[in-house]
């Protein structure tokens, strides 16, 4: 750059570059630490339920779990989630991305069909939501449809003694709708959905 | 009900496009408004405390330089921070520090706005990483390109030979445009539960008896200007299809209209600048053409689900539903794929690589075109590009000198466009195919057949256009896929920026010619149709053949 042009910018090339480093440390400040302070200390003074993690806690205040994040149910008494390859362990998150033709992600489907033969001999495998058996993006996925909930409704019948229609009106109560009545598909909240249910057995 | 839902976003889009564009333009035309009493006194604040008062106007070179030396500055500091994370302060997870080689991938990754994640957010970053550098860079990556639109637009309508001056326009993309979004924006996400706060992970007592770990942390600032800056990089590895990203359908459509918001209002600010609103629609019409073609194939495609376990015998009236969250479905799935790669973000909320062969293709092309509203300032300026391709083409066929916002377009012009176009190719299929020629790349692919292909060929892809999603299962955090993708994210951005900032530079210098009634008219929806056949033409002709190995081949295998 010739010596007019520098004259015109009223600043020297080292004064040029010293600016430009005193702006970027400034920066760093205010976007990477003033502005996500300010934004935590907002969210905790008017929103801390939120802000927090939306947690769940049993009446003697032990944290349960978040209602955001799925757990996984081994016990066929309960409703059980989808497909998580890492077992809802929330430290991380993930899953093993198999490509629509991956042969592992058939073979991992066929053996959830049969699971569920062995497990809801009364519930045909045509009648199976294929959400059900598919794994989740999050590994973490807190919902499952209605659709996946009632087809469970015959085996936790059996198993816990409950009749039917008051396990049906449990799914009902748990099913929440579209957001504003249009965005997104409805579902269902396997820990909500199980933490109701644990009441009624008790 | 589930069409409505889309068209319900795009509505929403269109109106926000009118207002946030005449906002930027107030923004950026230095004329004196009614924002000043507000943002003024922190701006003169900031000025004072970095010693730029006096801010004359730059030519284009002392502008681009500008811009390249204050990223190179903050690659140096962030790079720094991640290198010593373990010893800095607010780190209660007790994360260590970044090893070099992913280290150089991430600070290259953030500065290029692309986002592309070889670590994973919970355990490879300390709170004060993710604020001080993830959070920074976001802001300052995007405030980099918005900028660049601007110069780029100044070059081309105004009638002085600057672009204007670096470090006001970098400054008030801060403090007039993405601060005041993004804390509006992350209030409205945690009001919607996404979580802030700086408690370490929570431990809980599961329903079964076990115990479950929760990761935590402040997710909701990081989520508002990772989307408001066309970022896409999550808190957590999984990005925003973990619940504490985005947590219901509602944080979905607002994550959506963050990240598209201002590449389609940039539309209207260069109508303004042009002082041709007309101008400004042609050529936000052609970016929705293109993006509704685009994601009415993705839609149908998962809606229709994978064939082989549509074989099972099983309810798969849902979809494809590997890979996607039950409270997005297909829908909302397959629009936030859509939105997130034509405008370049590369946050997902459902798993890329387990789309269908055509839903995966989607993501694909969208990064392959770059300009299907792109990234912040950076789409803009690529469709300008592409319209200053027309008029010369359209000019070669009627044997007249084109022209374009009333100057002549020559040879200067046409070999910097060239450039800019021939090296987004270049550095997305030689790469690749190297990859293929090596063990170290091709080791780290984790599907077999020709979905390898399209895992490999994605990545590149997602660097080149600074996107920054991937199909994941790619085992990519070795050094070879660290800096060869570093590499290419670096060309992928900084070529094309100065290119074209070298093409708004030659342009401001030159006459302007007067309209005649021979003058190629570009506001029209001729122009529209012209502008979405070059973009598909040239797309096609250098893509298509890596796309037929890739997706296409694997359509047709899982047909069979």
């Amino acid at each position: 750059m010739n010596h007019s042009e520098q004259h015109v910018q009223g600043l020297s090339r080292g004064s040029y570059l010293f600016s430009m480093i005193r702006l970027s440390l400034l920066f760093i400040l205010l976007c990477g630490i003033v502005y996500p302070l300010v934004c935590t200390g907002i969210a905790q003074l008017l929103m801390s339920d939120q802000a927090n993690g939306s947690l769940i806690k049993s009446s003697s205040g032990e944290i349960i779990g978040s209602e955001l994040i799925g757990q996984n149910f081994t016990d066929p008494k309960y409703f059980q989630g989808r497909v998580s390859s890492i077992e809802y362990k929330a430290e991380a998150s993930g899953s093993n991305n198999y490509g629509p033709s991956n042969p592992d992600l058939l073979k991992r489907t066929e053996e959830s069909v049969e699971a569920w033969k062995a497990n809801n001999p009364d519930v045909p495998v045509s009648q199976l939501p294929i959400a059900l058996i598919t794994n989740s993006g999050s590994g973490l996925d807190p919902h499952i449809t209605p659709e996946s909930a009632n087809v469970q409704i015959p085996r936790i019948s059996k198993l816990t003694g409950l009749s039917s229609s008051e396990l049906e009106k449990l799914v009902q109560e748990h099913t929440e709708g579209r957001d504003l009545g249009i965005f997104g598909d409805p579902r269902v909240n396997v820990l909500k959905l199980n933490i109701a249910l644990r009441e009624l057995m008790k | 009900m589930a069409i409505l839902q889309l068209v319900a976003v795009i509505v929403i889009l269109v109106f926000l496009v009118k207002p946030l564009g005449a906002y930027i333009f107030h923004v950026f035309s230095n004329e004196p408004n009614r924002t000043d009493k507000i943002f003024g006194p922190i701006e003169r604040l900031i000025y004072g405390l970095t010693g730029l008062k006096n801010r004359a106007e730059m030519s284009w070179k002392r502008y681009t330089l500008s811009l390249i030396l204050t990223n190179v500055i903050l690659v140096a500091v962030s790079y720094l921070i991640l290198r010593i994370q373990k010893w800095l302060p607010i780190n209660p997870n007790g994360i260590d520090n970044m090893e070099s080689t992913l280290s150089f991938n991430t600070v290259i990754s953030f500065m290029t706005n692309t986002n592309l994640q070889h670590y994973s957010g919970e355990t490879g970053l300390s709170y004060f990483s993710q604020m001080a550098v993830i959070m920074m860079m976001m802001f300052t990556s995007a405030a980099s390109g918005i900028v660049v639109a601007i110069a780029f637009i100044r070059g081309l309508t105004s009638k002085g030979k600057t672009l204007g001056n670096f470090f006001t326009d970098f400054v008030k993309a801060h403090t007039r445009l993405l601060i005041p979004m993004a804390i509006i924006v992350t209030l409205a996400l945690v009001a919607l539960k996404v979580p802030q706060t700086l408690s370490p992970t929570v431990q809980a007592t599961t329903l079964e008896g076990g115990t479950q770990q929760i990761a935590i942390g402040p997710v909701a600032s990081l989520e508002s200007i990772k989307h408001l800056g066309t970022n896409g990089g999550g808190f957590m590895g999984v990005n925003s299809s973990h619940p504490f990203e985005n947590p219901n359908p509602l944080t979905n459509v607002i994550e959506m209209l963050s990240m598209w918001c201002i590449p389609a209002a940039l539309t209207y600010t260069f109508g303004r600048f042009a002082r041709n609103q007309k101008q400004g629609w042609v050529i936000f019409s052609a970016m929705l053409i293109l993006f509704v073609s685009f994601l009415s194939i993705v839609y149908t495609s998962e809606l229709r689900g994978n064939p082989a376990l549509n074989a099972l015998g099983i309810d798969a009236s849902q979809g494809n539903m590997e890979g996607k969250e039950v409270r997005f479905g297909i829908a909302q799935s397959a629009l936030f794929t859509a939105v997130t790669t034509a405008a370049t973000t590369g946050s997902v909320n459902n798993m890329h690589d387990t789309l269908t062969p055509l839903g995966g293709l989607v993501p694909l092309a969208q990064m392959m075109l770059n300009c299907v509203f792109g990234g912040d300032g950076v789409g803009l300026v690529n469709m300008l590009m592409y319209a200053i391709l027309g008029v010369f083409l359209c000019g070669l066929m009627v044997g007249r000198t084109p022209e374009f916002m009333g100057r002549k377009i020559e040879a200067r012009e046409m070999k910097l466009v060239a450039i800019a176009i021939l090296a987004h190719p270049l550095i997305i299929l030689a790469p690749t195919a190297i990859a293929f020629l090596t063990d170290l790349g091709k080791g780290a692919i984790s599907n077999p057949g020709f979905h390898g292909i399209s895992q490999v060929l994605y990545e590149y892809t997602s660097s080149a256009a600074n996107n920054g999603s991937g199909f994941e299962g790619l085992a990519d955090n070795t050094t070879f896929w660290n800096v060869s993708t570093g590499l290419v994210m670096l060309f992928g951005r900084y070529v094309s920026i100065v290119a074209l900032l070298g093409v708004a530079g030659s342009l401001a210098a030159k006459q302007w010619v007067p309209e005649t009634i021979g003058t190629f008219r570009t506001d029209t929806k001729l122009f529209t149709g012209i502008l979405v056949g070059i973009v598909l033409i040239i797309g096609a002709l250098t893509f298509l053949p890596a796309l037929v190995l890739g997706p296409i081949a694997e359509h047709l295998t899982l047909l069979k």
